[in-house]
């Protein structure tokens, strides 16, 4: 309790010095107030945005929605895609080169192109992040399937097992396992995809806005919504950690192995 | 009664290829005939790496011989063994499923009703001496513990065969003597057939009513057969003591031994063919 407190201390006067000396340095000096903006008018937009106009909601709204979706449906087509490629091992060494490939390529360059297939509302933003949640969740079905112990296999089948009770009661929870510990990962990846989308070109969003106030040199605005999409990222681990402490109940603490996060 | 044995394994031969290298192979088991009859607890022992797991994979049905038959009761065996409850040496238990939901997976798999079947394992659990324990993961039970779900999980579906490998192997002494004891008596209670697969010899003569010494592998065949008349309902601690228990020990131990040696000597060496 005690040591916690301590180190709150600490990190809270860090934060304290850090800001003081950003406004201090942009109080003197013009260049420094341009290029980095002060964290007082930084704090005067964000009350502004919040209390003031109240126009952020509709933009994180946007931004958050995009990112739900995205993680949604890319944690749902990886599941699929991993159990069905895991379980056929013939579809999986046919698929094999294409989906290394599709792994390998810098997705974030697909975001002009699903702009010119999806337009610039949230769909596209949705497709690129789903091309970046599917693969994490993906490779890690796919090896949580393959992982399954064969005595545990052997064991179900002499219970009586038939192939729909081994994909629910073992191949998925053992998958299972494995994207809950990538689930930090693909969350960030969604909100990542959904505002990179958002910057390369849309008309609402949290990215928007910083497009916007970068395009008018407007520095503050930029750092503004850059504490806002960090807040969030935050708060939506915070959750993940919540989630996954409650159904991951059965898996002992320490000794855990290492999970593949790819990217 | 069926005058057929229970589970009569003939003339199984099992050969494993290597996957990469197709011009390896490996023969297991070879020209093995292996009967248990109903009600009639058998124990094979062997040195370590012998092919006596394969034996009872074979019996489950989980494994094909590549020559020889498997039947149960008079039937020719296809596919897995429905008759047969199998305990694994390993940990074979469902790490995301509580003890209680463990126990009763197997009657849900065949249709029971959830209710009834939560019963029956609540009813399992207490048999085997874990009343309380129903809601405890896995991982939150000692080895024993685990072994007495396992236990319960392969038991509760009334197999008409059991068929056992080296089940208590990594327990400690005192907890695999207590298991033991209660593995007899749940037996003498409904009297199944058993394979019991073991490497030591003490607990095949204590259990068992006949034991079937294996070869040293490659080709393990049978060697030698011995009833064990020792009286039951018996107790494995003390029934170490007896004369007709050293004895039986000493005649069969003459045997076994020298395959031990032979098998230990294979080890040392890279075994060829």
């Amino acid at each position: 309790m005690n040591d916690k407190r301590f180190l709150r201390f600490w990190q809270i006067l860090l934060l304290a010095v850090i800001l003081f000396a950003w406004q201090l340095s942009s109080l003197f000096s013009t260049k420094v107030a341009f290029f980095f903006g002060d964290p007082v008018g930084v704090a005067e937009r964000l009350v502004t945005w919040f209390f003031v106009d109240g126009d952020i909601y509709r933009h994180l709204g946007v931004t958050l929605a995009e990112t739900l979706l995205a993680f949604a449906i890319g944690t749902a087509l990886g599941l699929l895609v991993g159990l069905w490629l895991a379980l056929s091992p013939q579809a999986a060494a046919i698929c094999d080169p294409f989906l290394k490939a599709m792994n390998a390529m810098p997705r974030v360059i697909l975001a002009p192109i699903f702009a010119l297939w999806f337009g610039l509302g949230i769909a596209s933003k949705v497709a690129l992040a789903v091309t970046l949640v599917f693969f994490i969740v993906f490779f890690n079905v796919f090896q949580g399937v393959r992982e399954v112990s064969p005595t545990l296999l052997a064991n179900a089948r002499m219970l009586g097992a038939g192939r729909r009770d081994l994909l629910r009661h073992v191949y998925l929870p053992s998958a299972m396992s494995w994207v809950f510990s990538s689930l930090h990962i693909s969350v960030g990846m969604a909100f990542v995809g959904a505002v990179v989308g958002e910057y390369l070109g849309s008309a609402r969003g949290v990215g928007y806005l910083i497009l916007q106030a970068e395009g008018s040199f407007d520095i503050r605005t930029v750092f503004a919504g850059i504490v806002v999409l960090t807040l969030c990222a935050l708060v939506l681990d915070l959750l993940v950690a919540k989630v996954e402490k409650r159904l991951m109940r059965w898996q002992p603490k320490s000794g855990t192995t290492e999970k593949i996060h790819p990217i | 009664m069926n005058s057929e044995p229970a589970l009569l394994l003939s003339d199984i031969t099992c050969t494993f290829v290597s996957r990469d290298n197709p011009g390896q192979r490996y023969t297991a088991v070879a020209d093995t005939t292996l009967a248990v009859s109903s009600g009639e607890f058998v124990s094979v022992v062997g040195p370590t790496g012998c092919g006596k797991s394969t034996l009872l994979n074979i019996g489950a049905g989980l494994l094909e011989p590549s020559s020889g038959t498997v039947t149960v009761y008079g039937k020719k065996l296809d596919g897995i063994n429905r008759q047969a409850g199998y305990m694994f040496q390993a940990d074979a238990l469902m790490p995301w499923k509580r003890a209680i939901d463990n126990v009763v997976a197997g009657l849900l798999f065949r249709g029971v009703d959830p209710a009834k079947a939560r019963d029956r394992g609540l009813a399992w659990l207490a048999r085997v001496g874990l009343t309380g324990f129903e809601d405890r993961y896995p991982h939150q039970l000692s080895g024993g513990m685990r072994k007495r779900v396992a236990m319960a999980q392969t038991l509760i579906l009334d197999p008409d065969i059991i068929l056992m490998d080296e089940p208590f192997s990594a327990l400690d002494v005192q907890t695999r003597q207590l298991m033991e004891n209660e593995l007899l008596e749940l037996w003498s209670e409904k009297r199944k057939a058993v394979l019991f697969i073991t490497h030591d010899l003490d607990e095949a003569i204590a259990l068992s009513d006949r034991v079937v010494v294996l070869s040293s592998g490659p080709a393990t065949r049978p060697i030698g057969e011995f009833p064990i008349d020792l009286e039951r309902p018996r107790d494995v601690t003390e029934i170490r003591g007896l004369p007709r228990f050293t004895e039986l020990h000493a005649r069969i131990w003459a045997v076994l031994r020298d395959e031990v040696l032979k098998g230990y000597v294979q080890h040392r060496n890279v075994p060829e063919e």
